[in-house]
């Protein structure tokens, strides 16, 4: 591609020898923390930093709240859900406790749920399967679980978990008894909601931690069961 | 949920419902599926920003009621073969609601 055909930078790499980089306009080296004169920046990468120094300057952000952002979600994992999870097996007062108050006892185990949005514990029985799904886009209890995987968000799975959610649940490598009901439910609100699946047999005398290895993510959206013990 | 004042409420639990068939421009969040469909009220879940005008600029205020519908798959849809027990459960405001007698 010649430069002239490409005039605004769509198809540029931004790959250039390392004497030519990253310089400001006369010339000089031009410093970003953690930042070597010779790395060589992509054009969207150069744009972001550009684009970065600008809101700061201009004071629309603060110097550190990229960083502060990207921190907070770097701590949005499924072992908070996990932990919760793990506990309302093992301590029934702690269980019901999830299940009447779920928002607070959440924030009381120091998670902050995002936009302060509402949360619902739901839990799954022998009799009763709760698996979550939000048609209209990817409502997701993200403080508890995470970012949403991929699958979660994709059209498919949105319009299969409410048409055949047990040939979902099934593709996941759960296999339900016909007695058993599933309640799917669709996340359309201002509300998140959390599955505590059941909790495997054989596994009376865990800790928490040990508990805490054996909720998987799935499990706590519903498509899933709790790993069994020896299968990890 | 806030701790807004709760008004007179429209449905209780148990209560018989259907959800309004119309499709408003502006934005909403009860997908096409359950318009026009016939639920239970499970319980009112608490009063929530209008989501339908604070998609448009709007502060979303005042707060509406909320309420958890519970809905046969089997009526949802004319082809479910997987279990006659199973059911879908969804959060819509009231004024998507009607009452069935």
């Amino acid at each position: 591609m010649s430069e002239d055909k490409d005039r605004d930078g769509f198809f540029d790499t931004g790959w250039r020898p390392s004497r030519d980089v990253h310089r400001d306009e006369d010339g000089r080296p031009h410093d970003h923390p953690g930042v070597r004169e010779d790395v060589v920046l992509g054009v969207r990468a150069s744009r972001a930093l550009a684009m970065h120094e600008l809101l700061v300057e201009k004071g629309v952000i603060g110097e550190g709240e990229v960083d502060e952002v990207i921190e907070a979600w770097s701590k949005r994992v499924p072992s908070n859900g996990a932990t919760l999870v793990a506990k309302a097996w093992s301590d029934p007062e702690f269980r019901t406790r999830l299940l009447e108050h779920p928002k607070e006892t959440v924030i009381e185990n120091g998670f902050v749920p995002e936009h302060g949005a509402d949360i619902i514990v739901l839990e799954n029985t022998p009799e009763v399967q709760h698996m979550v799904v939000c048609t209209l886009c990817s409502c997701y209890p993200t403080q508890l679980l995470g970012p949403p995987p991929d699958w979660y968000k994709s059209f498919s799975y949105r319009s299969r978990a409410v048409t055949e959610p047990r040939a979902v649940m099934s593709e996941f490598g759960l296999e339900l008894d016909e007695e058993t009901e599933v309640r799917v439910v669709d996340s359309n609100s201002e509300l998140r909601f959390l599955v505590i699946p059941r909790r495997p047999d054989g596994t009376d005398n865990w800790s928490d931690e040990q508990l805490a290895t054996l909720v998987n993510r799935n499990s706590m959206i519903g498509v899933a069961a709790a790993t069994e013990p020896g299968t990890d | 949920m806030s701790a807004a004042a709760v008004p007179k409420l429209e449905f209780s639990q148990g209560d018989r419902v259907h959800v309004k068939d119309m499709t408003p421009p502006n934005h909403h969040r009860t997908p096409w599926y359950i318009k026009g469909r016939r639920g239970v009220v499970l319980e009112f879940i608490g009063m929530y920003v209008n989501s339908e005008t604070r998609a448009h600029g709007d502060s979303g205020m005042p707060e509406l009621p909320m309420y958890r519908v519970e809905f046969e798959q089997t009526h949802l849809w004319f082809d479910y073969t997987e279990s006659p027990s199973d059911k879908l459960w969804i959060d819509l405001y009231e004024h998507w609601l009607e009452r069935d007698e």
